[in-house]
Order: structure tokens, then C-alpha cells, then sequence
């Protein structure tokens, strides 16, 4: 089988493009820490409100952790709980969520917070919250017929 | 041999009949699903609202079963079992029989699954994601297309085993070839997407048992998921590969390296599902990221096909005396809608591709998951580059079938019909991109969000999706006009079914392209790399399983 030269420089011109790239995206993921959201801690889905951390939804401080506080949410067709939570500028925050009944999105529009909700799983994401404003957690994934009403708020406030 | 020759250059009129019944069927879809994504844009603009207690996420389901497994299967089964026909000098009897057994296994199945979404039995959107639980008859409606097309695949791999059987020691014909290999890896896939309805989500729905395991089953569907683009991208290669230098007049620039090419698609498409799972729980990321470098291999193939595609355009121009470095560009035939209609389709690619590359970057995903930018990437990739070379090829090969010839009048219509899809989808679809980067989520209905600022700023982009898809309906009626025309009323004729040859016919393909067990071989033994560990550990960790729900709104 034979192959043309500029073929095989178009080749391995695009190959050597393709492992520096892989290269970038592992070194971020895996040395820098930037991992896409893959936690593998599960929950009961019928007993969520009975379990911790999801008994007491909303924004606790927490000590001696590698992050300020624990953002708790509990997601359900077709709501947040909680609806609006205030958060203070700069704070490290581990937000931690899951849903009770079918699969949900949770995706702070704008930002790099964006993960499936799926029962029987928790998901989590830890960021500091650098800017102020608000910003709108919308479900990105199709629950039914309010799917598109199902929003929360976080205010990132001074 | 002159009857023979003859006979060989035309598909087989019981072939183009079957293949004809497919063409139907996709045809309707298209115009029922068309309706549907115009509905749509127009009740996400904000400014209309569906009558008669129509939902949106009904017609959505409906818009995506039609055009995402509807249209596609039939076309692509249609074109391929045209196509194998033609380069192997027609299907047996047998053949031809269990052809039609799949066309009416898949059409019945069709009609189940649309009644059950008609009935609001099933509003659960064409990917169907437990724990909504739909009416059973819609998935076993789902499992007759998958069987349906299975069977229409095993006639096109008789036809091809029994042209191999009399032609011993002879690299197959390069369609029949191709359309095998799409056929095969439809068959390894769709293996995923039959485990999770029939193990999983039947006897849920038929309250035989009362939870279901909802990471194995989306895992199952997105190992079926990602090679359902790749088998609906793959006939569209065929024609750019095969098809188009012969009707521009050029020659393959190699057939072993596009056997090649088809061969990669076939190992890399299949393990890979991941990388549409990168932003969910219960998946560890070292094996996200493993199938992350799976996905990326398919850019091989990719750069081979563009570097062929546009050898061959370059030799074809420079041979009819094209000088300079681009001079070649502007010999080619721009008037010819067979060559146009697939050309503006292969030039979406490049920024589909681009956009496919941000989608698949492991962490890089999160800023686009599940947004509406990826409703513009897959309407970059399967409704503008896959569907307009579908289009393309319909020009000349529903003529062909139906023993007419493609006019002056229609050639023309179906160039307008490329620039009007053209320019609707640079409205849309561009829209759909940016208002993804902002945030805004796929798959809902028209919402401000509570009046949220965030979301006002979609609105606008929304408004110009409606632009679009206004635009992209008139292409629709422009398609089935042509379509209809094409199939009953064009003039009797010969219409040339265009099958290109290699620049250097005495170089044969390696007979080890055709070597099935190493092929099959190398398929399984990735996948089993790619997905026994962590599905083992999906399975041994698993939650308690989800009962299930119905939360759409009911008639």
C-alpha cells in the first residue's frame, strides 16, 4: 500500500498535533487537578432527605477541610432546594448535590460548573467563587414537563 | 457481456424498489420531524405558543426519533443496499427477501414507538434516559427497528460474503466494501442499545421488576450513542470517497487508504461512549480520560479523508490544465448539484469537527455540556454535513431507481435548496453555539427563568434560531418538492448511478482489509479494554436501584 509524501507529513503533522493536545488535557486533569466531575460516592435515592449531607440543604461553613464551606443541594422535578443562597466573595466552596427522582442538569450558566445529577449518586465540584453577581443554576438535562422552569440562585456578594 | 456490463452499471430493478420503500419512509420523516424542529424554534423564540395542548418536549421527542434514528436508518439502509447492489451486480433472492423483512420490521417498530409518542405515552426525548419510564410498546417499537435493521444489514453482508465467495483472492468492491464496515460496526453498536431495552427497560416497563440500574443503562445507551453518529457519517464518506470523484470526472486518489480509513472508523468509534458521560457521577476519570484518547484516534481517519477528498479534487483540476496553488478549486463543477449540495456538506465539516474536538476534551466539556451548543454542533455535523450529501445523493440515485433523469430545472432547485439549507443553518446553528458558550441548556422549552438576567440575554439568540429554522423549513419543502418530482414526475431516463475508479487500478487493496476475524478481533478486544473495568465497577458500586417516573405532561 503506498502512500504519498505530503500525505504522510500531513500525517504526522496532525498526529504530533493530536499528542501535544491529549498531553495538555491530561497534564490539566491529572497533575493541575481540573478533572471533570466523577464523584463515586452513592446515596439511597428514596431516602435522601434522611441522609447526610442532603437532610440539611443550603451553605455551611465548615472547618479543618481543604475548602470554606459545603454547598448542599437537593434537586427534584422540577426544583432546587435550596432556591437562592448568598455566598461571599472568594470563598472556596465544595458544592455537593443529587436528586431524588429522575436525572437532572446542574449548571451554573457562565461558569465551569456544570454536572449530571443521577439518583443514587452524589455529585460534587469544588470552586471559588472569584467574582460577584448572580448567577443562575439552570437543569440542563430533560426531567419533563417543567424542565424548563427548574432554576436556583446563587448571589456571590462582598 | 454486453447485457451483463449493462446490467452491472444499473441497480437491479427489484433491488431499487426496496431501496426505493426506504427512501419513503426517511422522506416522511423528514417532512413530519422538519415540521416539528420548525415548531420548536418558533416556541423557544418566546413569541408563540403550540395549540391544542400540544407539548414541547412532545413534538422535541417527536423531532428527534424522526430525524435522529428514523430518517437516517432508512436512507442510510436504503443507500447502502442500492449501493451494494449496484458494485456487485445485484442481490440474490434470498437477500432481497430478508431485505424486505427488515424494511417492514423497522417500519412496524416505527409506527409503535409514534403511536406511543402521539398517545404522550413516551415524551422521554429519542435518548429515552431512565428513570422516566415510557409505555413498553414504545420500546419494543425501538427494539423492532434495531432487529428491522439488523436484518437489512444481513443482506447486504450475504450479497458482499457471496460476491467474495465467487471472486476469490479479489479485494471487494470499494462501496460494497464500505457499506459493509458501516453495517458491521451499526451491528456491534446497536448490541448496547438491544442489552439495555430488552434487560433493562422492558421488564421495568412491563412491571416485571420495579428498579433499574440507571448508570448501566446510559452507559449501555452511549456505548450504542457514539457510533450512531459515525454510522450516520460514514455513508456520507462513502460518497465522498467513492461517488464524488466520478462526477467530477477524477479518480479515487487511493482505494486502499480509504479502505484504510473506513477500517479505523470502525475500531474507534465503538469505544468511546465516555466521553459523552465526562460531567457524570459513579465513572472514574482515569478511565474517562482513557476513552477520551480512544475518541481522538478517529482524527486519523479524519485527516486521511480530508487529505483524499481534496487530492483528488487537486489532480482532477490540474489535469483539465488548472495552474497555481488554487487554480484547481475553481474547475470544479460548481453547477452540478450532485458535487455542490455534498461539497457545502464536507466544508461544514471543518467547523463541526473543530466544534466535536472542544465537546470530547475531557474537562473542556463542562463548559458546554448539555448546553444548546451542542444541539449546534450535532446540527453542524448530522443536519447539514451527513444530510445535505444524503440529499446530494438522492439527486441522482432516486432517478436512477425510478428509471428517470435528473433535470436541468431540478439541478438547479437542488443547488438553491443547498444555499437556503446553508444560510438557515449558519443562523441556527450559529445561534445555538453562542447561546451555548453564554449557558443557555438544550432541550427546553421557552423560559426566562424567573426573570433572571442570565436568561434574557438567550432570548435574542433564540429569536435568531427561529430565523433559522423558518429558513431551514423552506428547505425542507424545497428537498421533498425535488424529492417528489424526482421520484414521479421527471422525464424516463437513464440516470447515471456515478461509481468512481481508482487513480492506480493495478495497485490492488491488501487482502488483510478484508480479513474480518482480525478486524472483528481487534473491535471486541478494545472494547472489552475500554469498558470491562469500569463497568464492572459501575456494577459492583451501583446504588439502589430507581423505580420509575412519568413526569411529562399527560393528554
Amino acid at each position: 500500500m503506498h502512500m504519498h509524501k505530503f500525505e504522510k507529513i500531513w500525517l504526522t503533522f496532525g498526529i504530533s498535533c493530536l499528542v501535544i493536545f491529549l498531553a495538555v488535557i491530561g497534564v490539566s486533569a491529572f497533575y493541575l487537578g481540573n478533572k471533570p466531575p466523577s464523584c463515586l460516592t452513592t446515596v439511597n435515592p428514596e431516602k435522601v432527605d434522611q441522609t447526610k449531607p442532603f437532610d440539611k440543604p443550603g451553605l455551611h461553613k465548615v472547618e479543618g477541610k481543604d475548602w470554606d464551606y459545603e454547598l448542599v443541594y437537593v434537586a427534584s422535578a422540577f426544583s432546587y432546594n435550596p432556591a437562592k443562597v448568598e455566598v461571599p466573595l472568594g470563598a472556596k466552596v465544595k458544592v455537593i448535590a443529587t436528586t431524588k427522582d429522575v436525572i437532572h442538569g446542574f449548571e451554573m450558566a457562565g461558569t465551569n460548573i456544570n454536572m449530571m445529577l443521577e439518583p443514587g449518586y452524589v455529585s460534587e465540584y469544588t470552586t471559588t467563587f472569584d467574582k460577584a453577581g448572580e448567577y443562575l443554576i439552570v437543569c440542563n438535562e430533560y426531567c419533563g414537563a417543567g424542565h424548563h422552569l427548574m432554576s436556583s440562585m446563587i448571589e456571590v456578594v462582598k | 457481456m454486453v447485457n451483463s456490463a449493462a446490467a452491472k452499471v444499473k441497480v437491479d430493478p427489484r433491488d431499487a424498489k426496496l431501496s426505493m420503500a426506504h427512501f419513503f419512509v426517511a422522506f416522511s420523516a423528514l417532512a413530519l420531524g422538519g415540521l416539528m424542529g420548525l415548531l420548536q424554534t418558533l416556541v423557544r423564540s418566546g413569541k408563540w405558543e403550540l395549540p391544542w395542548g400540544i407539548d414541547y418536549y412532545q413534538i422535541l421527542t417527536v423531532h428527534g426519533v424522526l430525524m435522529g434514528l428514523v430518517l437516517t436508518t432508512f436512507f442510510i439502509m436504503g443507500f447502502q443496499y442500492a449501493a451494494v447492489s449496484r458494485t456487485t451486480g445485484g442481490h440474490s433472492n434470498a437477500a432481497r427477501r430478508t431485505g424486505w423483512i427488515g424494511f417492514w420490521v423497522m417500519l412496524i417498530g416505527t409506527l409503535m414507538a409514534a403511536t406511543m409518542v402521539l398517545l404522550k405515552e413516551a415524551s422521554v426525548l429519542y435518548t429515552f434516559y431512565a428513570p422516566l419510564k415510557a409505555h413498553w410498546i414504545f420500546y419494543l417499537g425501538l427494539t423492532f427497528v434495531v432487529v428491522g435493521s439488523w436484518l437489512d444489514g444481513a443482506a447486504q453482508i450475504m450479497t458482499y460474503a457471496r460476491w467474495r465467495k465467487n471472486n476469490p483472492g479479489q479485494p471487494s468492491p470499494l462501496l460494497s466494501f464500505m457499506a459493509v464496515i458501516n453495517t458491521v460496526m451499526w451491528i456491534v453498536a446497536t448490541l448496547g442499545v438491544a442489552a439495555t431495552v430488552l434487560f433493562q427497560l422492558l421488564p421495568w416497563s412491563l412491571g416485571l421488576v420495579d428498579t433499574v440500574d440507571v448508570l448501566v443503562s446510559r452507559t449501555l445507551f452511549w456505548y450504542f450513542g457514539h457510533p450512531l453518529v459515525y454510522f450516520w457519517l460514514l455513508p456520507a464518506y462513502m460518497c465522498w470517497y467513492a461517488i464524488i470523484p466520478k462526477i467530477i470526472g477524477g479518480k479515487i486518489f487511493s482505494d486502499s487508504l480509504a479502505r484504510l480509513s473506513f477500517i479505523l472508523f470502525l475500531l474507534f468509534s465503538i469505544p468511546v461512549g465516555f466521553h459523552h458521560q465526562l460531567t457524570e457521577p459513579g465513572i472514574d476519570p482515569a478511565w474517562k480520560f482513557f476513552q477520551v484518547i480512544l475518541t481522538f484516534m478517529v482524527v486519523i481517519p479524519s485527516l486521511m479523508t480530508a487529505f483524499s477528498l481534496f487530492a483528488s479534487f487537486e489532480r482532477y483540476g490540474r489535469s483539465k490544465g488548472a495552474t497555481g496553488l488554487f487554480g484547481w478549486f475553481k474547475v470544479l463543477p460548481w453547477g452540478d448539484a450532485r458535487f455542490i449540495v455534498p461539497f457545502i456538506g464536507m466544508a461544514s465539516f471543518i467547523p463541526a469537527g473543530a466544534g466535536g474536538l472542544i465537546n470530547a476534551s475531557n474537562q473542556m466539556d463542562q463548559v458546554v455540556h448539555n448546553t444548546i451548543w451542542v444541539t449546534g454542533h450535532f446540527h453542524l455535523t448530522l443536519a447539514t454535513s451527513v444530510v445535505l450529501t444524503f440529499f446530494g445523493i438522492s439527486y441522482w440515485l432516486v432517478p436512477h431507481l425510478t428509471g428517470r433523469k435528473l433535470t436541468k430545472a431540478m439541478n438547479k432547485l437542488g443547488i438553491i435548496q443547498a444555499w437556503v439549507w446553508f444560510i438557515g443553518m449558519t443562523f441556527m446553528s450559529g445561534a445555538m453555539h453562542f447561546q451555548g458558550l453564554l449557558g443557555g441548556p438544550r432541550r427546553s422549552a421557552f423560559s426566562t427563568y424567573g426573570g433572571a438576567k442570565q436568561a434574557a440575554e438567550w432570548i435574542p439568540y433564540q429569536v435568531a434560531q427561529a430565523v433559522g429554522g423558518s429558513i431551514l423549513f423552506l428547505g425542507i419543502i424545497l428537498v421533498l418538492i425535488i424529492f417528489i418530482n424526482l421520484a414521479f414526475f421527471a422525464p424516463k431516463g437513464e440516470q447515471e448511478f456515478p461509481v468512481a475508479e481508482a487513480e492506480n487500478p493495478e495497485e490492488k487493496a491488501p487482502m488483510v482489509f478484508e480479513n474480518w476475524k482480525l478486524w472483528l478481533g481487534i473491535t471486541a478486544a478494545l472494547i472489552l479494554f475500554a469498558y470491562t473495568i469500569p463497568f464492572i465497577d459501575i456494577i459492583q458500586n451501583a446504588p439502589p436501584g430507581s423505580k420509575g417516573f412519568q413526569t411529562w405532561s399527560k393528554w
